[in-house]
């Protein structure tokens, strides 16, 4: 169990009582009216909700690009095709898990960079701080590789550890260069620590190189320097490409061993205590190793270098012994391991279970476990786990980690494609966060919509169009309103904003956004009213490029074919009037008749005269429709006329 | 292909623009400007290639682009554009236009002129979503369906069309001096003539019946009657605005929003074009005659239809004939030049042999050796 202890600025736990609610990466804590038995309130009360984050990992700058590059690899990985059999893949996925490493150690650097030239020394040890935890997140990462991933056999094996141990182990080199810089290099005080590490870390030829320079300064001593660089230039190295088997590599390496126990035998370094503890070192002793436990610094570089000079072959199996033993001989065993040696332990171990528990544990932000646990997934390392919540490690770690990064304002975007690549929940957490991003502009808009629709989360973008929509409607941008409706496919709001523009060419005589509405095309068949107001705008263009009969026949149709609300058929017929006081007849006959029939049944159903309307606007109604039966039946009689004129 | 170099920033870049370089000398732009978006705190950045000013620590990274200042802005950036080598005008999502002058001795940018709220709706602000200069003046266009035009040098504002779109505009440009063409949010280009005092656009252009928003415009440098846009279907639009108001030719480009498009501006037989699928291409017209091919369709639109979709190795070049009338004459080839990306490129800008763009996975991508 960890705890976290964050103290709440303006707030006096002691007095007051403290509420709090979980949200995905933070906690909003507020202060209660909760009053204590007994107890007068005192103090004025704080009246703030706080935001208190854990993860405050997500808004460091230079970790945003680790998220970021990261994000990159993930996507890729995903993409390796499940069909090559897994043998092929094992290349692609050391090569990948290199990937990974290789923007830990860029982060790592650029915030060595900054911390060591900031000049806030609480900045400097919280950059300081972080370059650790990069560290330590790199070692275990190349130690996993090496184990899990790359999974070498027996020779290869110490090989891969030897590399691990000189990558983080990168002192020596920096403490070589100085020695080889100073005048005299044999008299640096460093120079035999030097030479040791080389043979701790198993770099033999440089190593070799460094005690040429002492050979040549003590002639006399020229035999004993020849001697042990025979020794060190003879050591054989496993390699793992040659043709040489494993017992054949063994029986050389047991000739070299007893090579070197002969020369401490007959006491051939006895007069350099320096060469002799490095022929000590290359048989193995024990006591001389530990001897070094400045120069070696960590547990695992002993068992690394103990295991060169002593099991060069060791299998993976046997690694966990060796591993338990080195560090209880190593550390002091008064003081409980840290949380780094115990997941190295575990690694060694091949504990993978144990490994991504206590990184989970020990690390502040899932970054670290979630891209580790999926590619070892991928490399179907973890097939037999599953939990009892959940779908599977890796999922439940992944989700985790993108629903951190959900919370962030910016780097939302990145959790999509993790969600991606959840099969039992990431889609469900998709839905539910996607439908919470706050819509500032429609570019954003847009990006979200895409990213709903590329996944068909019809729900989903049928909510933010409509969120637009209304948005648009509030501001009185009918036009925006409409699109947006269009584009969710919105019936019910397409014809209310339909109703809207008819309304405002009813006050005010004329439509607003034409370039709009003369432009809806097949999408005016949403929703009916749609459809009407569509057609509506299109009789009155035909009128107005005086195509009267055109227009006559579409005004008719809107009626008869029920386009038009019932409401809205008395503006109808009074557009109709003016074409039935042209002077040329424009309605047949038959439109006529339809026509009456239309007002007959607009004005039989309101006999009764609405007690609420004002007796003004009920004249002028009934005015309108005298106006129009006169004009009508002066209509018929002219087309009557006319068509029998025609016919005869 | 040539290497294109990422730089991971720590904010979604929004915009990015070349300082414009004097024509006459045949120097090679060194600065970039970005914008960022959807940040807690978003900014302007101007950054430079070469090591002038700034002392390059690693060699290794020769040309990797350096932060020369930045300064904060208020909202999204949604648009950025130089005015001259010394100051940019900045779109903001709070409805405000910005200039920002640029101090080259003690590298700090500061505000020149804001027009606060000059984008806004009864009783909230209004994105502003694009500007475009032609020194002095300045136009930008919003969601509030506005058209406003300013002067660098005053404070007030000259013109300001009402309602010219009853949608949102997403993009504007100087089609030549006091004509601007706007795209809108329902597929449609207009052309307004701001000489004329009327509220009503001079031409309105569109694909009929197709209401696909358009996203991005750009005049030819030369020819300034052809205008290519790009749409939400990533497809990319040559249209003539002497003749008709129907494109010339339509292909599908991208997957999905088409955010920016760019002819190269002095060798326009080039074309860029970036979207929200993640991808950057680069068209090139092999034509024989004076004429590009993105012209030899005549006039009936044609359809071309690359082979695929994005592959996702990217790198590789897909090489498609017009399939229209004389076709023979013309060929278009295009290249993608970034390596496979899942997250939207925003922006670009090209001049002379350098490209800039920027993407939502926080990274400004620099190429110093576009094959034009």
């Amino acid at each position: 169990m960890n705890m976290f202890l964050q103290l709440i600025p303006g707030i006096n736990s002691q007095r007051k009582h403290l509420g709090f609610v979980w949200g995905p990466g933070d906690i909003l804590v507020y202060e209660t009216q909760h009053k204590a038995a007994g107890k007068q309130p005192v103090g004025p009360s704080c009246q703030d909700v706080q935001v208190v984050r854990k993860d405050e990992d997500i808004y460091s700058p230079i970790l945003r690009k680790l998220f970021n590059e990261s994000h990159h690899i993930f996507v890729g990985l995903q993409n390796i095709k499940d069909d090559l059999p897994s043998k092929n893949k094992k290349p692609q996925f050391v090569s990948i898990s290199k990937n990974y490493r290789s923007i830990i150690r860029a982060c790592m650097e650029e915030l060595q960079q900054i911390a060591v030239s900031t000049r806030d020394p609480t900045l400097a040890a919280q950059y300081g701080n972080q370059v650790s935890i990069l560290l330590a997140v790199e070692l275990i990462w190349n130690l996993c590789e090496v184990l899990f991933i790359d999974a070498a056999p027996a020779g290869s094996l110490l090989l891969h550890l030897l590399d691990w141990v000189r990558l983080h182990k990168a002192e020596v080199d920096e403490k070589a260069r100085d020695v080889l810089r100073c005048e005299s290099p044999t008299r640096h005080q460093f120079f035999w620590d030097v030479v040791v590490s080389f043979v701790l870390q198993g770099r033999m030829e440089e190593a070799r190189s460094m005690l040429a320079k002492q050979a040549t300064l003590q002639p006399a001593a020229q035999g004993m320097f020849k001697r042990m660089d025979n020794l060190l230039a003879k050591m054989p190295i496993y390699n793992p490409g040659s043709t040489q088997t494993l017992p054949e590599f063994e029986m050389k390496w047991r000739q070299w061993h007893e090579e070197c126990d002969a020369c401490l035998q007959d006491n051939s370094f006895a007069s350099s205590p320096h060469l002799e503890t490095i022929c000590k070192i290359l048989l193995g002793d024990d006591d001389t190793l530990l001897e070094q436990k400045e120069l070696l610094g960590t547990w695992y570089h002993y068992v690394v270098t103990r295991l060169l000079y002593t099991h060069p072959t060791v299998k993976p199996i046997d690694l966990h012994y060796y591993a338990q033993m080195c560090m209880d001989r190593f550390l002091d065993s008064r003081s409980p391991p840290e949380p780094l040696d115990s997941i190295l332990l575990a690694a060694f171990e091949f504990d993978l279970h144990q490994v991504i528990k206590d990184c989970s544990i020990a690390l502040n932000n899932w970054w670290f476990v979630a891209h580790l646990t999926d590619l070892l997934d991928h490399c179907k390392l973890l097939q037999s786990h599953n939990l009892h919540f959940g779908s599977n490690l890796r999922e439940f770690l992944l989700l985790e980690y993108a629903s951190g990064l959900f919370t962030h304002h910016s780097l939302w975007q990145l959790a999509v494609d993790y969600f991606d690549h959840c099969q039992g929940f990431g889609r469900t957490y998709l839905e539910l966060l996607m439908e919470r991003v706050p819509l500032d502009t429609e570019r954003k808009a847009l990006k979200v919509l895409r990213i709903c629709e590329k996944r068909q989360m019809n729900e989903q973008v049928r909510s933010i169009c409509k969120i637009m929509a209304m948005r648009a409607l509030r501001n009185n941008r009918l036009g925006s309103a409409l699109s947006w409706s269009i584009r969710a496919k919105d019936a019910a709001f397409a014809t209310l904003i339909s109703e809207r523009f008819l309304q405002d060419y009813c006050s005010h005589g004329q439509f607003s956004d034409l370039d709009l509405i003369d432009n809806l095309g097949p999408a005016m068949l949403l929703s009916d009213r749609l459809t009407f107001l569509g057609k509506y705008r299109e009789f009155h263009r035909l009128y107005g490029e005086k195509h009267f009969t055109e227009a006559a026949k579409l005004l008719l149709s809107l009626m008869t074919a029920k386009i038009a609300p019932q409401s809205f058929w008395m503006n109808l017929l009074t557009d109709a009037l003016p074409l039935l006081e042209q002077k040329e007849v424009i309605f047949s006959v038959d439109q006529t008749h339809e026509l009456m029939y239309c007002l007959e049944e607009l004005t039989s159903g309101k006999t009764q005269s609405n007690p609420d309307r004002p007796m003004q606007e009920e004249d002028l109604e009934t005015t309108k429709i005298e106006l129009l039966r006169l004009a009508l039946a002066r209509n018929l009689a002219m087309a009557i006329v006319k068509e029998g004129t025609v016919e005869a | 292909m040539d290497s294109i170099n990422a730089k991971y920033v720590s904010q979604k870049i929004s915009k990015t623009r070349w300082r414009p370089v004097s024509s006459a000398s045949l120097q090679q732009p060194e600065f970039f400007a970005t914008g960022s978006w959807d940040n807690e705190e978003n900014k302007v950045s101007l950054w430079t290639i070469g090591d002038h000013g700034v002392i390059n620590m690693d060699d290794d990274f020769e040309g990797d682009p350096q932060l020369l200042c930045d300064i904060k802005h208020s909202g999204d950036v949604l648009d950025l554009q130089f005015l001259d080598s010394d100051r940019l005008v900045t779109a903001s999502s709070s409805g405000a236009v910005t200039i920002y002058r640029h101090h080259p001795n003690s590298q700090t940018l500061s505000v020149a002129h804001q027009w606060d709220r000059a984008h806004h709706y009864p009783c909230d602000n209004a994105p502003c979503t694009g500007v475009v200069c032609n020194s002095p003046e300045v136009v930008s266009v919003g969601e509030d369906g506005r058209i406003i035009l300013f002067r660098a040098d005053q404070t007030g504002v000259l013109r300001i069309i009402e309602n010219a779109d009853s949608s949102t505009i997403h993009a504007v440009t100087f089609l030549r001096t006091a004509e601007v063409l706007t795209v809108n949010s329902i597929g449609q280009l207009k052309l307004w003539d701001l000489r004329q005092q009327s509220n009503e656009p001079a031409q309105i252009l569109s694909l009929t019946g197709d209401r696909v928003p358009l996203h991005c415009l750009d005049r030819h440098p030369n020819q300034q009657h052809i205008v290519a846009t790009g749409g939400q279907d990533g497809m990319l639009c040559i249209w003539d605005v002497r003749q008709g108001n129907m494109p010339f030719s339509l292909m599908e480009a991208h997957s999905a929003e088409m955010w920016e498009v760019h002819f190269h501006p002095s060798n326009p037989d080039h074309l860029f074009t970036c979207s929200e699928d993640g991808s950057l291409l680069h068209w090139e017209t092999s034509s024989s005659s004076d004429t590009p091919s993105f012209l030899q369709g005549g006039r009936n639109t044609s359809m071309v239809s690359r082979s695929a979709i994005a592959p996702a190795g990217g790198n590789q070049s897909i090489i498609s004939a017009w399939l229209s009338g004389d076709s023979g004459k013309g060929q278009l080839e295009t290249t993608h030049m970034l390596p496979s990306q899942t997250l939207s490129v925003n922006s670009l800008d090209v001049l002379s042999q350098c490209l800039v763009c920027g993407t939502d996975g926080e990274a400004v991508y620099v190429s110093r050796q576009v094959p034009v």
